[in-house]
């Protein structure tokens, strides 16, 4: 694994932390990479979906045909941004279930040269 | 004078001060006063960062809206929610491994300079004392009509317990009155809407159908436009919504209240949950107001709606409790404000920019809770100076503030390499003057007939809402200023980069 990598670099600087190592570590890597792959598309999502809502009720009048009985599409949207932001929440929990295994790896690949 | 809700207010007060006593005893250092010692479950802040974000504009003022504009209102609860998914992916998890005590700890953890701290600190007490003022006035208002007290009265009252809660409980008992007050106005609100529901049969579409005609508006109601005309203004308005909580210094404190990252993470998902099932209900607490207590019958803002519909739908100790909530609401809000802005002067002014970092634990906790009674102090007399002023806007303010000052800086400390301290205060000062001036420049401030604002003229600025122009200000001034400075510390960002990933700290 990495922490060989990490290992050898951090015996080198003893008195502090040597943060350069660390982040050349194939864990810390993967965390950083794992981060992104779900932050970056999930922020641009819900921005996206969020501006949707009153970009169309703006400039479009589309959202005020009615969906159900007296209850238009833009009541729909702006319930639906309700649950996309619980959906979020939780998918984001998930997740960070599996970045806090990493977090603690790192901590542990670097604890041995802290001191 | 209502009796019940004069008991109800008193229970209240009560209440607070009891917890303000057990608090004091365990608020003997700066950590303890600054952070309750970090040791607050993901539950507990998850109930403080709703009861400190819950605000008496969100529950009457929204309420009103809603009850007025039909779906305009509604704009302000999805904004106020979905502002949590950018507190949540981008920083409460950095900002709690991060920081210490404050907003500026976080980017003095990077850049380790006094300018930054200062800077920061002025952002962390403008947005807070604006903020406050618009809470404090509310207050005064409210108690008036609910109590009958003077305005003077109800402000010194609100004014003095919160100093109180602060000067001695510190955010321990701060902590505590916002859960009290969250787990109150979660039940308040969940009562009213019950009872609203259960008129429509807890039928949706039949209670959406009888809002149809049950308005001034007719139809219209329901349909987007009623209250923002101008596109470009309803965008901005959802821009600062959805970035300024996330620059809010008084949310971004309560992250240092639990012990680590994964805590911080938990508390944002329970917050979440709380304030959306809570905006969800303003909708029956807006159509509710419109159609059990009218338009006509309510104040021009529409802040007496909830009030009034829980006396229509349930009789007087309805009516007492709902203000009661409303009381507690308040003061849960203004006593973290007066916590933020102290711990902004007392902890990065006074402690690490007059004194170097080097101020005695004593000495620290003496300014702690003179500079609380100071920015108390000067809240209270704005407060009594601004009566008679609308001065609803400076919540949006305060949020165009914080989204465009203090969030670009944030996600550069976070994000951005090449960042550097020129950057920094260039993108806190740019965004913090250009909301201030277009808002002094803007419909809220200037309008051609007297009384309708505070001064008469031309707005030379045409959005109430400066976000849409200071936003992008704020996030360009610190990437010019960053590019301007030659500066650059890869090193540094190496251990920002760590730290802010996996909240080791340095070993001492």
């Amino acid at each position: 694994m990495g922490n060989t990598v990490s290992a050898q670099k951090n015996v080198a600087s003893r008195q502090s932390t040597d943060y350069a190592a660390i982040i050349q570590s194939e864990s810390f890597q993967e965390l950083l990479r794992r981060k992104k792959a779900f932050i970056l598309p999930s922020s641009i999502f819900f921005f996206v979906f969020y501006f949707s809502l009153p970009i169309l009720t703006s400039y479009f009048t589309v959202l005020n045909t009615k969906a159900v009985g007296a209850i238009s599409w833009a009541w729909v949207f702006a319930f639906a941004q309700f649950i996309m932001t619980w959906g979020l929440c939780i998918l984001y929990t998930r997740r960070a279930k599996k970045f806090d295994v990493l977090v603690e790896k790192i901590k542990q690949e670097a604890g041995g040269t802290r001191k | 004078m209502n009796v019940t809700a004069f008991l109800l207010f008193l229970a209240i007060v009560l209440v607070t001060l009891v917890i303000t006593y057990y608090a004091s005893k365990k608020t003997n250092t700066t950590s303890e006063f600054y952070t309750a010692g970090g040791g607050l479950t993901g539950w507990q802040n998850g109930l403080a960062i709703a009861g400190d974000y819950m605000s008496a504009a969100s529950f009457l003022g929204i309420a009103g809206m809603i009850a007025l504009t039909g779906f305009d209102g509604f704009f302000y609860s999805v904004g106020f929610l979905v502002a949590y998914l950018v507190v949540l992916y981008l920083v409460a998890e950095p900002l709690r491994n991060l920081g210490k005590y404050t907003m500026a700890d976080m980017i003095a953890a990077r850049f380790d300079s006094k300018q930054i701290r200062s800077v920061a600190a002025l952002n962390t007490i403008a947005i807070s004392i604006f903020y406050m003022i618009a809470q404090l006035v509310g207050a005064g208002a409210l108690i008036k009509l609910l109590l009958g007290l003077e305005y003077t009265t109800s402000v010194l009252i609100v004014g003095a317990l919160m100093t109180v809660y602060v000067v001695f409980g510190g955010m321990t008992a701060t902590s505590w009155v916002q859960i009290v007050k969250a787990v109150l106005l979660m039940l308040g609100t969940f009562v009213i809407s019950i009872l609203v529901f259960a008129k429509f049969d807890f039928s949706l579409l039949k209670m959406f159908e009888h809002l149809q005609t049950a308005t001034p508006l007719g139809e219209q109601f329901l349909n987007p436009g009623n209250k923002f005309k101008i596109g470009l203004d309803t965008i901005s308005l959802n821009l600062a919504l959805v970035l300024g909580t996330a620059g809010l210094p008084h949310i971004l404190i309560r992250f240092f209240t639990v012990k680590d990252a994964a805590t911080a993470r938990k508390s944002v998902v329970y917050a979440t949950w709380i304030i959306g099932i809570f905006y969800v209900m303003t909708v029956f607490l807006g159509f509710g107001a419109a159609a059990f207590v009218g338009a006509a019958n309510m104040d021009p803002a529409g802040n007496m709606g909830a009030p009034l519909l829980a006396q229509s739908i349930g009789g007087n100790f309805l009516f007492a409790f709902v203000s009661a909530v409303a009381f507690a609401t308040i003061l849960a809000v203004v006593a973290g404000l007066v916590l933020t802005a102290a711990s902004a002067f007392a902890h990065d002014f006074y402690g690490h920019v007059l004194r170097h970092g080097k101020a005695t634990e004593r000495d620290q906790m003496k300014m702690a809770k003179w500079a609380s009674v100071g920015v108390s102090v000067i809240s209270i007399l704005l407060a009594l100076f601004a009566q008679n002023l609308n001065v609803a806007f400076l919540v949006s303010l305060a949020f165009a503030v914080a989204a465009s000052a203090n969030l670009p800086v944030i996600l550069f400390t976070i994000f951005w390499r090449r960042f550097n301290t020129t950057g920094a205060i260039w993108g806190m000062l740019v965004g913090l003057f250009s909301s201030l001036i277009l808002v002094a420049m803007s419909p809220n401030v200037w309008n051609p007939v007297a009384g309708k604002a505070i001064l008469v003229g031309e707005a030379l600025f045409p959005l109430p809402n400066p976000g849409i122009v200071s936003i992008p200000l704020g996030f360009l001034a610190a990437w010019i200023g960053t590019l301007l400075s030659s500066s650059r510390n890869d090193a540094k960002y190496d251990e920002i980069l760590v730290k802010a990933n996996t909240g080791m700290r340095d070993s001492a």
